[in-house]
């Protein structure tokens, strides 16, 4: 590993300075899973590491009527253990509950998950399907992009050098709205999604037809999909089966996976139809309350 | 705020309970803080990261896997090792039910299920064994199977 | 001359269920591993490692790692001593020095990827690894072979251009077949011809790695006296002095090895890595060296268990007798030869008496880390071959899987594969014991929707090794005994070995302290392998123990004034037999012996050619989901006899981790090479072993028939339970889903593809 300075800065402003400096010389800390393995493996030869954690806006948590806004190093028991968050974004919660075991969940948030922009984060689905927006700031100022437009390959975001991460904003859901995500893994924690599938509906007022859906799918593609086409043939749909099995064959379709050591592309796409008609049904449930 | 030279970091950190003063290189993981600078070899490394467990230890209540913090954010926080389990009375009950159930073979991943299984009866006195299993997932045992660890976990959950 | 023993029952300390004596050490973080190991001026060795799996090393300039400040000693292939082409059995598996010391540090050629080009020594390990990365070497890369059909083809890249292989007796050249052996018994062609059923399968399984959770590790000193004092993780110290000396060309007597605590082996730490590249850079920079493995060169350059292709024929005659079997057995030896083809053969038909038997095995060398013994090294392999096989024969002949074992169980006198002869086993007692089970009596029960569940049984054996081992003990005044043996502990060894001495002398477990003695303190002791331990170095513990009391009849003979023949001893006490109501127990005798002659001491050794054959028959209760392939073993029960349990927690214990491993080889484990001839998966991350949410209860039977081969009766335990363990998946997946596989992993992936293949 090469040798790096650590740097632990209480504002944005001294911190993205610290960033500009370094370029891609220089790293944002947040739960550090992902940051120390790439470090130790010289994936990322790094001079500085920049910890956020001192920084009150990147640490907070708030859910309300604004909706909810989650600090870029806000770790994921946090999001878990709010009883408010689990009963509005239990899709959300879905997420950070299965992100590595209890000890990296200590450790890891939502905001690294988003930056760390594997394939198969098991947090992004879920923002992708709330219309979830991330705020970034530099010392040229704060821009905000939307979740499903932030990862852009392995590894790669939109995020530029200097950029950092402040925060993810979560619209409220509208009323008779529901939310889930899983994954398949081959065992039952500590692994990597073959395939995940996240999925928000909101139902009309009697809870027997879409309004509308958003699917969004891991692991099947260089970034997080959001398989519009899936989401969108729900909307004005009865839920029932046949809707339920249409969608969730789009989401198939939607799907570009690839074979690997995880898993082979007949594999993962049957996966995605599987866990697509599931997470819909849970959704609906959650959406019927 | 100079980050030109990876200088060492003034950590200020109550370790089992004991007030260090510290200067720890920037890059320096918490794991090898404990073991190489303070000595503390009783939270073990087994794979740097983050999938064994072998490695946990507690900072403000929370269990991490240590090889994945620095030692440098720990500065102000509270660490808990598996040296700072035992108390002057003796043992902890989840040490002793560990010995009584035969819980280890090797003893290698011993210190960071203990650590973890605090972790878990100090917040839910009364886990499932299902709750107990996905507690402990981020724990590789190879030699036991984990039967005994998991009944151990039991004898001391009210 | 083999003593055979009677078996007794009324034990006092055998079969109870001690707190072991290291336990307080390991449960509060005290007990000191090899990585542990601290010394004054310690610094610290990283290697430098081939990305590529196969290529020549056309040069090496280490002059830029050289000149990083703190960096002490740079060492490569030229820097290893020439050790000779020599055989030298270690317990489980034999060595050969010159493969052995190539295998450490690569000469002209890399022959897997993570194979080592060079060492540095430095301050810390940041600074190492640090320089390691300015290493600059030049490959001329080479095509690889990652498995047994690909490196037995005629064109195939030769791993080792100077091996002579061994094909039946025949010396073969420019070749990767190290070796082919065959046992053939009886008429087998016309056992077939008359056979009414007949079933002939292929089998594949990928290689896997035991899996131990503390990384290999070194500390040595090459000091000014030219000694060399080693501590390290290891699952024997006179083993590893003997590849040490002869890796490093020097007498054994020059090297002292201190074993620390270990960190799980299960034959994987046998072999050494690092020992003797510590030594010489310690050497070369006058400074203690410690060195600890990363988890990925873990995976890559240590001991896995080969990766196998069988293919498997099984006749039967119309009653459901099993009168013919044939196998043909290749396995990947990884670099160097030495792949446990003869374990496979010992293995392979043990189970059942079948009269006419052919066995074939090939040793074959591919572009992966030598194999290490892993847990029963190669039985689990032709266990899951043969189990699955014998079922497929029950559904030919509609027979019930259970019956047909018990209908084919091998017995005293049976005939195994190899030819070797039973003594008294336990396989009926075995199977027996299975019928009674609770388990088996219990309903599979309803699966729920969407899901699918099977039942699978299949027998595993292990033939179990003795070899030498070495116990000292003393006896304090206090009346307790210390104990000094040379088995290092893994499992809880220890204790066991002091409940031996314990029961001869009439004491509590905790009045003795054990010990495990490094190389200067105690006599030579094989491997903690093979499941020897708690039969051989127990063993040597009694004999101990009775010379003592042997001693002992002295001291009394002294304190009463009579002849030591009039001495007798019984149930913990020193009796006379001339006057029975004379008598003086064992703690009171320990507080008299200063002026009775002084230091009672003894030793016990033994040097045990047979150790007595372990069987085990293990159920699995699987649960598949239809749609995902995802399964969950939802009941397991593993069924052995154990002979005599010395310590019945820790022999479930043994059950129990064996199981364990053996699920997950069946399930998700897996060396998955890329084209390339790399790992793609050497993380314990992708590797998937199973965590604890993977896994019911793993219920235990024991069963003891006790070993006429050991005075209590042991049998050694630790390495049956890893045998039966994937075909009894394999089965209870077909039993679920009426699909049958033939690979392993038989993760998710291949459950769903076998399910698609009927719609």
């Amino acid at each position: 590993m090469h040798p790096f300075a650590y740097v632990a800065p209480s504002t944005v402003a001294e911190a993205v300075a610290v960033l500009d400096e370094h370029g891609d010389r220089a790293r944002p800390l947040a739960g550090g899973t992902d940051l120390l393995v790439k470090a130790r493996a010289n994936v990322w030869e790094l001079d500085a590491v920049v910890d956020i954690k001192s920084i009150p806006e990147l640490m907070k948590l708030s859910v309300g009527n604004d909706g909810l806004s989650i600090g870029a190093g806000v770790p994921c028991y946090q999001v878990y253990d709010n009883s408010e968050i689990a009963a509005e974004y239990p899709g959300i919660v879905d997420g950070v509950s299965i992100i590595g075991g209890i000890q990296i969940q200590s450790r890891a948030g939502l905001g690294g998950n988003l930056c760390n922009a594997a394939p198969s984060g098991d947090g992004i689905p879920s923002l992708i399907v709330h219309s979830a927006v991330a705020k970034i700031a530099s010392v040229n100022g704060t821009r905000e992009v939307a979740i499903e437009d932030f990862t852009t390959g392995p590894s790669r975001t939109v995020l530029k050098p200097g950029e950092l991460l402040v925060s993810i904003e979560v619209p409220k859901p509208a009323a008779n709205s529901g939310a889930a995500y899983t994954r398949f893994i081959p065992r039952n924690e500590m692994d990597i999604a073959v395939a995940g599938v996240g999925v928000f509906v909101q139902l009309d007022s009697s809870g027997k037809n879409f309004e509308s859906a958003r699917i969004a799918l891991a692991s099947v593609g260089p970034t997080p999909i959001l398989a519009s086409a899936a989401g969108d043939s729900l909307a004005g749909k009865p839920v029932n089966d046949e809707t339920i099995s249409a969608a969730s064959a789009l989401a198939r379709d939607a799907a570009t996976p690839i074979t690997d050591m995880r898993g082979t592309v007949e594999q993962r796409k049957q996966l995605v139809e599987v866990l697509t008609g599931r997470m819909i049904k849970q959704a609906v449930e959650r959406a019927r309350g | 705020m100079t980050t030109n030279s990876p200088s060492k970091v003034h950590v200020t950190t109550t370790i089992n309970g004991q007030q260090h003063e510290l200067l720890v290189p920037g890059y320096m993981s918490l794991l090898d803080t404990l073991r190489e600078l303070i000595g503390l070899t009783g939270t073990k490394e087994g794979c740097l990261d983050g999938n064994c467990g072998a490695c946990t230890v507690s900072v403000d209540g929370r269990i991490v896997d240590s090889c994945l913090v620095l030692g440098a954010e720990v500065n102000g926080k509270v660490v808990d090792t598996i040296e700072g389990m035992a108390t002057p009375e003796g043992l902890h009950p989840l040490q002793q039910a560990f010995l009584e159930e035969a819980a280890l073979q090797c003893g290698i991943c011993t210190p960071g299920f203990l650590v973890a299984a605090k972790g878990l009866l100090d917040n839910e006195p009364s886990p499932t064994e299902g709750r107990i299993r996905h507690w402990l997932a981020g724990n590789l045992c190879r030699c036991t199977g984990y039967d005994k660890i998991v009944r151990a976990v039991q004898k001391v959950s009210d | 001359m083999v003593a055979t023993f009677e078996p007794k029952t009324d034990y006092k300390v055998v079969g109870t269920r001690p707190i072991r004596h290291d336990g307080y050490d390991k449960v509060t973080g005290r007990a000191i591993y090899g990585g542990d190991v601290k010394l004054p001026g310690l610094i610290w060795g990283v290697m430098v490692r081939s990305p590529h799996a196969h290529a020549n090393i056309k040069s090496i300039d280490t002059s830029a790692a050289e000149a990083v400040d703190g960096v002490f000693a740079v060492i490569t292939g030229a820097d290893m001593p020439d050790a000779p082409s020599k055989l030298v059995d270690l317990g489980e598996g034999d060595i050969n020095f010159k493969w052995a010391s190539n295998k450490l540090m690569a000469d002209t050629k890399v022959l897997y990827r993570g194979h080592p080009v060079a060492a540095i020594a430095a301050t810390d390990r940041y600074v190492a690894e640090e320089a390691a990365r300015k290493v600059v070497v030049e490959y001329e890369v080479l095509e690889s072979v990652t498995n047994v059909v690909d490196a037995l083809k005629p064109d195939a890249p030769v791993i080792l251009p100077d091996m002579v292989g061994d094909d039946l007796g025949e010396d073969v050249t420019n070749t990767n077949m190290a070796a082919h052996v065959r046992h053939e018994f009886g008429d087998v062609e016309g056992a077939f011809a008359s056979a009414a059923h007949t079933v002939e399968r292929e089998y594949n399984m990928q290689m896997v790695h035991q899996g131990y959770i503390e990384p290999q590790n070194a500390t040595a000193i090459w000091d000014e006296e030219d000694r060399i004092k080693i501590w390290t993780s290891t699952q024997g110290a006179f083993p590893a002095r003997t590849q040490i000396a002869g890796i490093l060309q020097v007498d054994v007597s020059r090297v002292k090895v201190t074993p620390t605590e270990i960190g799980g082996g299960f034959g994987g730490k046998i072999p050494v890595y690092f020992e003797p590249i510590a030594a010489i850079l310690s050497k070369k920079s006058q400074r203690p060296v410690k060195m600890i493995m990363e988890r990925t060169a873990v995976f890559e350059t240590t001991g896995p268990t080969p990766g196998a292709r069988m293919i498997v024929k099984l006749g039967a005659d119309a009653n459901g007798k099993l009168t013919a079997a044939t196998s043909d057995i290749w396995f990947e030896a990884g670099a160097n030869p030495g792949a446990f083809i003869g374990p496979a053969a010992m293995c392979v038909y043990a189970p059942y008496e079948i009269a006419n038997t052919r066995i074939d095995g090939w040793d074959v060398l591919v572009n992966k880390p030598k194999v290490a013994p892993y847990r029963a090294p190669g039985s689990p392999q032709v266990a899951f071959a043969m189990e699955s096989a014998v079922n497929e024969l029950c559904e030919e002949g509609g027979w019930d899987p259970l019956q047909f074992r018990i209908d084919n169980a091998s017995k005293e006198g049976t005939r195994r594969g190899d030819g070797v002869l039973f003594s008294k086993i336990g396989m009926e007692e075995v199977l027996q014991a299975t019928k009674e089970s609770a388990h088996w009596n219990s309903p599979l029960g309803d699966a729920p929707a969407g899901k699918a569940r099977g039942r699978g049984i299949a027998n595993g054996y292990w033939f179990n090794i003795g070899l030498k081992s070495s116990a000292n003990l003393a006896v304090n005044s206090d009346g307790t005994v210390q104990l000094t043996e040379g088995s290092t502990d893994i499992g809880g060894s220890r204790t066991s070995m002091a409940m031996h001495v314990a029961e001869v002398l009439g004491i509590g477990a905790h009045d003795v302290r054990p010990t495990v003695g490094d190389t200067e303190s105690i006599g030579y002791t094989d491997v903690t392998g093979g499941s020897r331990t708690t039969y051989a170095t127990g063993y040597a513990c009694w004999l101990a123990a009775n010379n003592l009391v042997d001693v002992l009849k002295d001291r009394v003979a002294i304190l009463w004034d009579i002849d030591k023949d009039d001495v007798d001893f019984n149930d913990g006490k020193f009796i006379s037999k001339a006057e029975a109501q004379k008598s003086i127990g064992f703690k009171e005798l320990a507080g008299k012996l200063d002026d009775l002659g002084g230091p009672a001491n003894s030793t016990g050794s033994v040097d045990l050619e047979s150790a007595g054959d372990g069987f085990g028959l293990h159920i699995a209760d699987i649960e598949i989901d239809l749609e995902t392939g995802k399964s969950d073993i939802i009941r397991y029960t593993a069924i052995q006899d154990v002979g005599t349990a010395i310590h019945p927690a820790y022999v479930e214990g043994q059950l129990q981790g064996g199981s364990v491993q053996g699920i997950g080889w069946a399930l998700n484990e897996e060396y998955y090479m890329k084209d390339d001839g790399s790992m793609a998966n050497s993380s314990f991350l992708d590797y998937r072993m199973p965590t604890s949410l993977d896994l019911p209860m793993i219920e235990t039977v024991l069963v003891e028939v006790p070993n006429p081969l050991h005075p209590y009766g042991v049998r050694g335990v630790g390495e049956v339970p890893i045998c039966p363990p994937v075909a009894a998946i394999a089965n209870s997946i077909n039993d679920a889903l009426g699909k049958r596989l033939y690979n392993t992993p038989m993760n998710a992936g291949s459950i769903l593809k076998a399910l698609k293949q009927d719609s």
